[in-house]
């Protein structure tokens, strides 16, 4: 698949002396939905920034469709709609003024017709009299959307589209984000949530404190995030695992009372009731049971480890 | 160029106007009726002519100067302001159009408001004095330019201002007090030859003797002068403009 974003060794010092980007090299492929994944204050608003015009690179270069961000920057943002993370509508005026104006504001000729498809698709064909003070949060962040798309990009840029949005409004715009992917716009999408990611990627990138850690397709980055830790607490220590667990990868603490096993989710059979069922039979009493995903954090530090 | 992008700022600010026309034109009504209350009538019976125009028709031009200049600046300085307070400047900067682009649609604007206002102003004052216009194109050459001055000026106040009261402190502190001072109600030489000096200091004092000179061919400086004033100002707010747009000052990081 061809590069519609492509990104060289991008960095942003900001007059504060914060460094919000260190070296930053990525491919976005045509049609593909890219979720940046990474803790508040990690790089990723900076990113999305830089490529659309916001925020001046300190060093390295993008383009878009093949257009300098810089030098060719009118080519490079007609291709490019953007969903700020701040809910930012003009509160007087009318939804359907608001999304016109982005359209005009981006050089296209009048569209009604597009404009109605897009309305209809964010469910806001009703609301299009009313004015953006008078619309429900959820109603305003599509309105952002529809704004995005007014003028037809072929990149789309969401950042944090779900922050703070209820669980029901997240799925509606799960939907809106695949049905979009589905018309072949190319999505980056910046969230913290790993579910987000999960639901919505064919790739994930991983980004820390300024650096792009990894991009991986996300069933083999799934693999990694997959992995839980069930931890078994007995009745009685024991002294050493009874030949027929010893082969299961079980690990037993000093004093004997908690025998840890590690598994993968996503695999077929993940083994826990096999183990369970060789504990009964070796008679050995289970006072507690608990389970514990590796957490972001967690892969983040390893992944630092790694790119130390 | 991007036009239609221009045109769209243009229309979407006018639209706002027009949301709020009557709060838009009645105050400026109101003012210049208070202001022909009283400087014509009260200030009026003392002062019957100046340099042979009658008091009530002399600060027409002064009047309209007093209004364009404050309402080209607000309009432009809240045009600007407003998409940077709320949020949503970013689709401005994310957009395909340049800086220069930006400019034209938000000054636009924000010039034909006060050109509007100025024409109602003009109006107004029909009701109370009788007033002949001798340069009508030159009035409107003044008028236009000026309009365009100080909304570039607006402009870049909405753009340096961080909050409200630093919107506000330019009309406030600056434009007030110089078309009070320079010369809008008054001739700078009806003044003491000291005072007479000071004000011609005065940038606005160019501005309003050359409007004046067009509707009586009266002129406190040559009207050479006032027009090579208003193209100072021309000049030095596309300067600033160009700093701007070169360096991306208080607009992007």
């Amino acid at each position: 698949m061809t590069a519609i974003v492509e990104i060289r060794g991008l960095s942003k010092v900001y007059a504060s002396g914060t460094a919000a980007l260190s070296d930053v090299n990525l491919d976005i492929r045509e049609g593909e939905i890219l979720a940046l994944l990474g803790p508040n204050g990690a790089g990723k608003t900076t990113l999305i920034s830089i490529v659309c015009g916001l925020v001046t690179p300190s060093s390295g270069r993008v383009s878009v469709g093949g257009h300098d961000i810089v030098r060719d920057y009118r080519a490079a943002r007609a291709l490019i709609g953007l969903v700020p993370q701040e809910v930012s509508v003009e509160p007087f005026a009318p939804v359907w003024t608001t999304v016109s104006f982005s359209r005009g504001l981006f050089g296209r000729p009048r569209d009604d017709a597009h404009l109605e498809k897009v309305l209809r698709a964010l469910a806001l064909w009703d609301k299009r009299h009313a004015r953006n003070n008078e619309l429900s949060g959820g109603m305003k962040r599509r309105v952002l959307i529809a704004k995005a798309l007014a003028h037809e990009p072929r990149v789309l840029f969401l950042d944090e589209p779900t922050a703070g949005v209820d669980v029901s409004l997240r799925r509606e715009m799960w939907d809106v984000v695949r049905q979009l992917r589905d018309s072949g716009v190319t999505i980056i999408l910046t969230t913290h949530y790993l579910e987000e990611a999960e639901q919505m990627a064919d790739r994930i990138g991983v980004i820390d404190k300024g650096r792009l850690l990894l991009v991986e397709e996300k069933a083999k980055l799934m693999r990694e995030f997959g992995r839980k830790r069930l931890t078994v607490e007995l009745v009685a220590p024991l002294a050493a695992l009874p030949e027929s667990l010893a082969a299961r990868g079980l690990a037993v603490s000093e004093d004997g009372t908690r025998v840890t096993y590690d598994y993968d989710t996503r695999a077929e059979r993940t083994g826990i009731a096999h183990l369970l069922a060789a504990f009964a039979a070796e008679g050995i009493a289970v006072r507690d049971l608990s389970t514990r995903q590796s957490s972001l954090e967690e892969v983040f530090l390893r992944l630092v480890e790694e790119n130390a | 160029m991007n036009w239609r992008g221009v045109v769209t700022i243009y229309r979407f600010e006018m639209a706002r106007f027009y949301r709020t026309l009557w709060e838009s034109l009645a105050s400026p009504v109101i003012s210049t009726v208070l202001y022909f209350v009283v400087f014509g009538a009260a200030i009026g019976g003392r002062i019957e002519e100046v340099e042979g125009v009658s008091y009530g028709a002399f600060i027409v031009p002064g009047l309209i100067m007093l209004t364009v200049l404050q309402q080209s600046v607000s309009n432009a300085s809240f045009g600007i302001f407003f998409p940077k307070f709320i949020g949503t400047m970013y689709e401005i900067l994310s957009a395909p159009v340049s800086f220069y682009e930006v400019v034209i649609g938000y000054v636009g604007a924000a010039a034909m408001k006060s050109v509007i206002i100025a024409g109602v102003t003009l109006a107004t004052s029909f009701l109370f004095v009788d007033v002949t216009i001798r340069h009508p194109v030159w009035m409107l050459a003044f008028l236009v330019l000026t309009s365009v001055s100080f909304s570039l000026l607006g402009f870049l106040i909405g753009i340096w201002a961080k909050d409200f009261q630093q919107l506000q402190i330019i009309p406030l502190m600056v434009i007030t007090p110089l078309v009070f001072l320079g010369g809008a109600f008054y001739s700078a030489s009806m003044l003491p030859p000291f005072w007479e000096g000071v004000a011609k200091l005065n940038p606005v004092l160019y501005l309003v003797s050359g409007f004046r000179w067009s509707f009586f061919g009266l002129a406190d400086v040559p009207v050479g002068v006032s027009l090579l004033a208003v193209g100072v100002f021309l000049g030095l707010g596309m300067l600033a403009v160009w700093y701007i747009f070169r360096t991306g000052w208080r607009l992007r990081n």
